[in-house]
């Protein structure tokens, strides 16, 4: 499957699941700041990925658990250089570059972009 | 007493489906409110009373009847609450003297919740030969709540399956050890 037909079906994923249109759901869109996903919309996400592609998603793979929650990784209101490192490990998919340049914990979301997801799907299926 | 949306659960098949009927009463006081009839200041009619169950409370219902699936997977340890309408739609009213059926059927569930498909359908006791009817779809996720994303924490106590749950699970024959 090529890059661009994985970023049709989380475009069609991401419009079922969020009531978006498909000409928001760019690949620099953020799901929570541009396309307003809410915390269930993310089980939603995993679901309907899950059914597109046929692969398993664990908890914490796609979207990160229990990170901003430790002391030891978020401190002051911002991420720690620890924390970030957490963060990419366990995610991969995502780019962190913007969050490095300014790590207040508000910017977290913003780093779930759609082309995160798509880089997840890939690297799913490179995997499978 | 809880409100309660389902009578009666008719078929349970454990992790896939469950049916429920729900018998609509002129006793329940929101046929009445919905909608009353409607008459100008001088007293004439402008529109008859037009009781019919709100589209709203027909979601809870399918809500509770998927609810129970998703919770019964478990063993009722989960609270499983209702967490987004994914799609909702209705065709036709129901009114008083009709039998709603909801089946819902579990389409996907993990430790932090599931998704469900819904089935609504009505008879008419007023045309039996009709049979039941497709009169719309609910299909919903649920949140089990102590596994949210957020990290936060509830009273450990099962609010969610309380005791009125427990009792139609009883009169509906299913084992209810929770």
């Amino acid at each position: 499957m090529t890059r661009d037909e994985i970023f049709e079906k989380v475009q069609g994923v991401l419009v079922e699941a969020l009531g978006v249109d498909d000409d928001e759901v760019t690949p620099d869109a953020s799901l929570a700041a541009d396309l307003g996903a809410e915390s269930i919309d993310f089980l939603d996400i995993v679901f309907q990925l899950e059914q597109a592609f046929g692969f398993k998603i664990q908890q914490g793979e796609l979207f990160p658990e229990n990170v901003t929650q430790d002391p030891e990784f978020v401190q002051e209101g911002k991420v720690t250089a620890k924390g970030i490192a957490a963060l990419k490990e366990r995610l991969p998919h995502i780019n962190f570059a913007s969050l490095e340049a300014d790590p207040q914990i508000s910017r977290v979301a913003k780093v779930f972009t759609v082309d995160a997801l798509v880089n997840f799907c890939e690297r799913k299926l490179a995997a499978a | 007493m809880r409100w309660m949306w389902i009578d009666r659960v008719v078929e349970l098949v454990p992790r896939e489906r469950l049916v429920a009927v729900k018998n609509i009463s002129l006793a329940e006081d929101h046929l009445h409110d919905h909608f009353p009839e409607v008459r100008d200041g001088a007293g004439v009619l402008v529109r008859a009373a037009l009781p019919v169950m709100p589209g709203s409370l027909i979601i809870e219902g399918m809500a509770q009847t998927a609810g129970i699936l998703v919770g019964h997977a478990e063993g009722f340890r989960e609270k499983v609450i209702l967490a987004k309408v994914t799609r909702a739609t209705l065709d036709r009213d129901a009114g008083p003297g009709m039998t709603l059926r909801y089946t819902a059927t579990l389409v996907q569930q993990s430790p932090q919740g599931a998704s469900t498909n819904g089935l609504v359908e009505l008879l008419d006791h007023a045309a039996p030969d009709a049979g039941w009817a497709e009169i719309g779809r609910v299909d919903l996720m649920f949140s089990h709540l102590d596994q949210n994303m957020a990290g936060m924490e509830f009273p450990e106590h099962n609010f969610v399956f309380s005791e009125s749950f427990r009792t139609l699970l009883r009169t509906s024959g299913i084992p209810c050890e929770f």
